[in-house]
């Protein structure tokens, strides 16, 4: 600690320098939070979806229904803590460009089997008690500025005509990365006012009372209408999501190539310029070697300031990166959460002083073994 | 007086460390920012041209997709009697078709992914002129036959030539093999409309839209006028070009915004980079930046000088970038279209507008990052410098 004044002084002797160095780091550290965010968003949910939940399609493709009736016959099956359903809406809100997705949902079972979402008790009542109800999600509202009590026309684009909803309340996740982006109505508005596709849903979810049982139950539920004309596919809600993200393409190596190159450019500049920082201060180092330090506080000193300016540009792009992501999603909604968790920040951090003290060694170890004789005489 | 280059170009090569650094830095930058614009270019191409601008494509009032649109079959017969519509041998050039969606595994990850399954009439290709079998034959109407896009058949396991699939509660005989041009097509697997709204379970006479083939292109405002007056009819006519253009732009969007935020981002960082190695460079230099000034240099040319090396490495830098990204172009990627629920196989497009932007970017790199250490080392007092080190 004793030596923390003269890493500093060595640190503000040439100020723009410094400045440069931690500006690197921050600009990769804040490239390296929004890239994890983007990921995030991409693979949309998979680390969100709950494992004790099942989503049934239509076997044959999603965008086919299933029968109203199958609800009945899930229910039975063992295992089963709960169901619940929905059905695309695909309504457009004043124009094409607006898009959010809308789902039309059973209220109070899509409330259960959905604990992640969380609403006001009295708002709760408002969505139970009116048929034209709607619930908002936390992201959705603060993009259009929704409130309780607005109405809000949707344009349908499956089944046409304009549908008017009440907002009955705003929904908030029960963790930051749940996708508050959607819109949800009822499903008896829906099943009533459609002029087709009476007596079906889109999709059934399914809750079960132990997530280990889940293979189980898949199978129990497919295998109760094989050979019928609406075979189901079920699957955890996970292997759903990702399933969905796989096709969204290679999302993820994309952005693990742009971090390497990132993160190796930097390498090579922090290397670089503290290499260029211990060249010049050769003399210096041999003169502390002079008075008596040790070869292994030479090299201490010289890591340390490879670490602090790593320490400090990595926390400031970090925290910036974080800033950013409360700000909201920079695409207009097209990014259904746009989250930076504090585990990931931690591990950036961590990256940090790593690529810093990879940084630092080996202008440091060069340090540790610059002869005395051989530096005072250079000079 | 002139400008001493030849010192520029040794001193890069004679501190060709931190240059490389610089450099590296640039290419990087270059690198991620054409690639990321070279996917949206691409994805967007083969969305646009998927349509021609002769052909018109007519979708019910307000539904924004062939997905969620329907057309009944009398409708049909109204549009196929429309005014504009090409006719060959009396026969009204328009294909009216069914659109599902069908789950087939990736051959590359065995996952399923969702293909466009498109029930067309037995006029399909006479009205999509950019379509032709190269393989095998095109499909009878009212059999169970397939015909697969040239992306289709190697992207997806089981659609290989000859083989039967099942798909929708039937089983399916692939019997030939189409090349759309490298067109959204391509990753689509067409059939004959009847059998496919049969297997479906879906109303019979009903198809989600219909694509004419007009006389000319500028028959489409006079076609248009006709559907959208005619009172038994409501529906939206769009050009074939501009129904797909609008399918593409919200994920060219998604890809173009992404794509600037982490260039613009990166590009910051390799400024820092070129100013670091430039200000190391006039530091290490001082007193040799002070003899070209006791030389007679002026200021002027020193700035000169030094600009035109952080130009040099900035030049590098980006075509280094480009020369790294080039290889990308006609790779194959594939991704959702969100509008359709489906997967869609489309090629990097690296184009030589694409290139140079990306090598102005790094000059504009180098500019910013070598102005500020180039007057820097134009103002060193002369004297100092020359007792220094």
């Amino acid at each position: 600690m004793k030596f923390l004044r003269l890493v500093w002084s060595n640190l503000t002797r040439k100020k723009v320098r410094t400045t440069l160095t931690i500006g690197s780091f921050v600009v990769a550290l804040f490239l390296f939070g929004l890239l994890v965010t983007i990921r995030g968003a991409f693979s949309g949910g998979v680390d969100v979806a709950a494992a004790d939940r099942l989503s049934v399609i239509n076997k044959t493709s999603l965008i086919l229904p299933l029968p109203i009736s199958y609800r009945e016959r899930i229910t039975g099956i063992e295992g089963v803590r709960g169901i619940t359903f929905a059905s695309w809406f695909g309504g457009v809100y004043q124009d094409e460009r607006n898009f959010f997705p809308q789902f039309a949902v059973e209220p109070q079972s899509w409330l259960d089997v959905y604990p992640d979402y969380v609403v006001p008790e009295a708002e709760k009542q408002a969505f139970l008690a009116d048929r034209q109800a709607a619930l908002v999600g936390r992201a959705l509202a603060k993009r259009f500025g929704f409130e309780v009590g607005d109405r809000i026309p949707l344009q349908g684009t499956i089944w046409p005509g304009t549908w008017e909803f009440n907002v009955a309340g705003i929904y908030d996740g029960s963790r930051p990365d749940v996708d508050t982006s959607t819109f949800l109505f009822r499903h008896d508005l829906l099943e009533e006012t459609r002029q087709f596709g009476k007596g079906t849903v889109g999709w059934y979810v399914v809750r079960l009372d132990d997530p280990d049982d889940a293979v189980r139950v898949s199978a129990a539920i497919d295998e109760k209408f094989a050979n019928s004309p609406y075979e189901t596919l079920t699957q955890t809600e996970q292997a759903f999501a990702a399933s969905f993200a796989k096709q969204m393409g290679n999302i993820e190596l994309l952005v693990l190539v742009i971090g390497s190159v990132v993160f190796f450019t930097l390498l090579l500049v922090a290397g670089n310029t503290m290499a260029i920082a211990v060249r010049e201060r050769t003399g210096e180092l041999a003169v502390l070697k002079t008075v008596g330090y040790s070869d292994r506080a030479v090299l201490g000193l010289v890591l340390a300031e490879a670490v602090l300016i790593a320490g400090q540009g990595g926390l400031i792009g970090l925290l910036l990166a974080k800033l950013m992501t409360l700000g909201g999603d920079p695409t207009g909604g097209m990014l259904a959460t746009f989250y930076l968790g504090w585990d990931s920040i931690a591990l950036g951090f961590l990256l940090t002083l790593v690529v810093g003290t990879a940084a630092g060694l080996l202008p440091a170890v060069a340090a540790m073994r610059l002869r005395v004789v051989d530096a005072l005489r250079r000079v | 007086m002139a400008v001493p280059l030849v010192y520029n170009v040794r001193s890069v090569r004679q501190r060709w460390v931190s240059s490389v650094v610089a450099v590296l830095g640039i290419a990087g930058t270059v690198g991620v920012f054409v690639a990321m614009l070279a996917m949206a270019r691409g994805f967007r191409a083969t969305m646009v041209s998927s349509g021609a601008p002769e052909n018109a494509i007519v979708r019910r009032a307000g539904a924004d997709s062939e997905m969620v649109s329907s057309v009944p079959i009398d409708a049909v017969r109204v549009i196929e009697s429309a005014a504009g519509v090409r006719r060959e041998d009396g026969r009204p050039m328009v294909s009216a078709e069914v659109v599902v969606v069908a789950a087939f595994p990736l051959a590359a990850t065995g996952t399923d992914a969702n293909v466009q399954v498109r029930g067309v009439s037995a006029r399909a290709l006479e009205v999509r002129r950019g379509v032709r079998v190269v393989e095998g034959r095109f499909l009878e109407p009212g059999l169970a036959e397939l015909v697969v896009g040239r992306n289709a058949a190697r992207t997806y396991v089981g659609l290989e030539l000859g083989s039967v699939v099942r798909f929708g509660g039937g089983d399916w005989k692939v019997v030939g093999v189409f090349d759309a041009g490298s067109s959204a097509f391509d990753s689509e697997v067409w059939c004959d409309a009847t059998v496919l709204s049969e297997v479906y379970k879906r109303p019979t006479n009903v198809f989600q839209s219909v694509t004419a083939r007009l006389t000319s292109p500028a028959e489409l405002t006079r076609f248009k006028d006709e559907l959208t007056s005619d009172p038994r009819l409501s529906v939206q006519v769009d050009r074939e070009t501009d129904y797909y253009d609008k399918q593409s732009r919200m994920l060219t969007n998604l890809i173009r915004t992404l794509g600037f935020l982490v260039a613009a981002i990166m590009a910051i960082g390799a400024v820092f980079g070129a100013l670091n190695t430039m200000y190391s460079a006039v530091a290490e230099r001082s007193r040799e930046i002070a003899t070209l000034r006791a030389m007679g240099f002026s200021g002027g040319v020193v700035i000169v000088s030094f600009v035109v090396e952080a130009l040099l490495i900035s030049l590098v830098g980006g075509l280094l970038g480009c020369l790294v990204v080039l290889p990308l172009n006609g790779f194959t990627t594939g991704t959702i279209n969100w509008q359709t629920f489906s997967h869609l196989a489309f090629a990097f497009k690296v184009t030589p507008d694409l290139l140079l932007a990306g090598v102005a970017f790094a000059l504009l790199m180098g500019l910013v990052g070598g102005v500020p250490p180039a007057v820097r080392a134009a103002r060193l007092p002369v004297a100092v410098a020359l007792r220094e080190l």
